[in-house]
């Protein structure tokens, strides 16, 4: 159960190696935290993560998670619930980037990393829905991406099945409302990873701390969409309604 | 009911940490039942009593759970003369009890600083008040009380009667069961006016110095300090010094002594869109209100809500904190520890959160109960904004002074701190959770404080 300062006893990561997912763990640490839970695909990097955050008064374990198995996910959120009790916190944060021309090659490999990316969120994020829905409070914060705001022949795949997320976790916010669960999403721009080595950065790109810190202060108010970096916000008021012949034009990466 | 009731999002009067339950009514005849069916619709989650909401923290909400209001019926309440008590059940107000009382030459044992809690919250809570060093807690008082088992039969339990129960059941959070009536001990009284010596102190020592040499010759004390006060300043305060007023005190020709008028003079609007509390506001309140009192008077008449209840006059004063809600903190460290309290004072002073209402008080004895919290020392009660800039960082630094000192913190005003903090504070939590196993081996008495702290595993 949080407490009056916002502060979670337990936090669940899905995407338990994501950079982003990891931040945000970090910045919500406290005297109060007693359990992080990060589920992932590849558990040796996982318990590297884990290995980094354990401290004193607070434990850090490993499940597995396969976003392509929606099968898995309801088992999967009551093993965490038995593993720590309440869980107060939810991260989802897994996605596959991928390649755009890559994609175009493989439509097959596409459509994997859209399965990821928009079905199995949905599918995890209903499991997680009905776990806080039962629990009469907790927080799902969603990862999307500004890349689904408005679709770009550069990372269309991608950019879709962030759209779709995005969409979803609107949806599932809105029927959590009066349960006592929230749902913030969280729109990044360009963030400076893994994920993105050796890509060229777009304008107004963050990192994954500095969008942990946005993430953490939005959590603090009552907020049910945030744009990391802010600024975000007010350039797609533009882009959303440019001409598409004039977007198309955009160097934007 | 149906399966898709409303739920209905609680806090406590912090206005923090929000969950939502089931909350639904129950007179005593059929709380049994409501109870019952509670455990079978969202039995995981279980059942909690909630009175009036003056718990600050979340003692009084059970996310995904029910939350079950007994309501009151001071009609029923039945006062006997001959043993100066009266019986009444658990879901009437000392507010609504006092109006009856006060006109009879009678006065409640122990009161907090609101009247506005329950008699089932008052023993949940083991609520203690200005007479503390004298009078010891509500639990103290009580002689006999009926309780709602988890298994559904109703317990008769007293200090010969059950004892281990009774004494798990005072200030057990209402984790043991649903008090359903009490009997408890009233205090004779022969005006409804009190005596009061009032002195201002210019710092923290002088307080405490004159707390500890003329405490034992009032039964009710109570120091309000000036918390934004730094250096040689630290710690001053406003102590007062009362008693009830006898027939003598009063001014010849006095009409009706025992009349008394209790009524919320006006009421905190539904929206303060941002604190009215912060350091600005607070800084100034402060100086004016040590500035007002008298360097020195006595034998002072006021009122009994003037004394006692002087917040009540504002109804739903917490709203003037705003959207964001406050935490209230409040410790004991035990005697021989004043070094202790010296170091949480001068690290909220010189951090500059700003707190409304700063209390310093000294306990009695403490009573055999193995959660309450009042035992031997000091006890220092404030509330801070949350949205107060390093009040986390603060507030868990100040909870590890405190414990180290061998002190603890109030369950019914807590909001913010660790199952740990818990464990070290009350040596006596196994205890107190072996009796409850007893009494409550599927866990149907849930709370999210329950929860928090980690008083239900």
């Amino acid at each position: 159960m949080q407490n009056s300062l916002g502060e979670p006893q337990s936090i669940l990561v899905l995407g338990g190696t994501s950079e982003i997912g990891l931040a945000i763990a970090r910045a919500l640490d406290s005297p109060s935290l007693r359990h992080i839970v990060l589920a992932c695909r590849d558990l040796v990097q996982g318990e590297a993560a884990a290995a980094s955050l354990r401290r004193d008064g607070l434990t850090a374990e490993v499940v597995a998670f396969d976003a392509a198995r929606p099968d898995t996910h309801t088992a999967l959120v009551d093993d965490v619930s038995g593993r720590v009790g309440d869980i107060d916190l939810v991260v989802l944060a897994f996605g596959v980037l991928g390649d755009q021309a890559q994609f175009e090659a493989d439509p097959v490999a596409a459509a994997s990393a859209v399965t990821v990316n928009y079905t199995g969120a949905v599918s995890v994020g209903l499991a997680v829905g009905n776990r806080l829905r039962q629990q009469g409070h907790g927080t799902l914060v969603v990862l999307s991406s500004v890349a689904g705001e408005r679709a770009r022949k550069a990372n269309f795949v991608y950019g879709s099945s962030k759209a779709g997320l995005d969409a979803f976790a609107q949806g599932l916010g809105d029927s959590l409302v009066g349960t006592g669960a929230r749902v913030l999403v969280v729109r990044p721009g360009f963030v400076h990873s893994r994920m993105t080595a050796g890509m060229k950065a777009a304008p107004l790109s963050t990192t994954p701390d500095a969008v942990a810190a946005v993430t953490a202060s939005a959590l603090r108010g009552r907020r049910r969409t945030v744009w990391a970096p802010g600024p975000l916000r007010y350039l797609f008021i533009v882009l959303r309604h440019l001409p598409g012949a004039v977007f198309r034009r955009l160097p934007l990466g | 009911m149906s399966a898709a009731d409303t739920f209905t999002r609680l806090t406590g009067w912090g206005r923090t940490a929000p969950s939502s339950a089931r909350l639904v009514s129950a007179e005593r005849e059929d709380i049994a039942a409501v109870v019952a069916e509670a455990a079978g619709h969202q039995g995981e989650r279980g059942a909690i009593a909630r009175g009036l909401g003056r718990s600050y923290g979340d003692a009084a909400q059970n996310g995904g759970g029910t939350v079950v209001r007994l309501n009151g019926d001071l009609d029923a309440a039945v006062i006997d003369d001959s043993r100066a008590e009266v019986t009444v059940g658990a879901g009437v107000s000392l507010d609504e009890l006092l109006r009856v009382l006060v006109p009879r030459g009678y006065f409640v044992p122990v009161t907090p600083g609101t009247r506005f809690v329950t008699v089932g919250g008052a023993i949940a809570s083991d609520i203690h008040g200005k007479n503390h060093h004298v009078e010891g807690s509500f639990g103290n008082h009580v002689r006999r009380m009926s309780i709602l088992l988890a298994d559904g039969s109703v317990a008769t339990l007293s200090p010969a009667d059950q004892p281990e129960l009774f004494w798990a059941t005072i200030g057990g959070m209402g984790l043991t069961g649903i008090v359903l009536e009490a009997t408890f001990g009233l205090l004779p009284i022969q005006s409804s006016r009190c005596l009061v010596d009032t002195t201002r102190a210019n710092d923290l020592d002088e307080v405490i110095g004159l707390m500890a040499e003329s405490d034992d010759r009032y039964r009710y004390s109570v120091a309000w300090i000036d918390l934004m006060a730094t250096g040689r300043h630290l710690g001053r305060s406003v102590l007062t010094h009362g008693d009830h007023a006898g027939l003598d005190d009063l001014p010849p020709g006095t009409a009706d002594p025992l009349h008394y008028d209790a009524d919320v003079v006006i009421s905190a609007p539904p929206v303060f869109p941002i604190s009215a509390v912060n350091r600005a506001t607070i800084r100034m309140f402060n100086e004016m209100w040590f500035r007002k009192a008298p360097r020195s008077r006595v034998a002072e008449l006021q009122r009994i809500p003037q004394y006692f209840h002087p917040l009540d006059m504002i109804g739903s004063w917490n709203r003037a904190y705003g959207p964001h809600g406050f935490v209230q903190y409040q410790i004991l460290v035990p005697f021989g520890e004043e070094s202790t309290l010296r170091t949480v004072i001068e690290r909220l002073a010189t951090s500059g959160a700003p707190s409304f209402v700063t209390v310093l008080k000294r306990f009695g004895a403490a009573n055999p109960a193995p959660l309450s919290f009042p035992a031997p020392g000091w006890t220092l009660a404030l509330d801070i904004p949350t949205r107060t800039a390093g009040l986390s960082g603060l507030l868990h630094e100040l909870d590890h002074v405190v414990l180290d000192a061998g002190g603890r913190h109030y369950l019914a005003k807590d909001s913010h701190t660790t199952p740990d903090a818990i464990r070290r504070g009350y040596p006596r939590l196994a205890e107190w959770q072996a009796i409850r196993d007893q009494v409550d081996p599927k866990g149907l008495w849930q709370s999210d404080l329950g929860r928090r702290l980690g008083l239900l595993d």
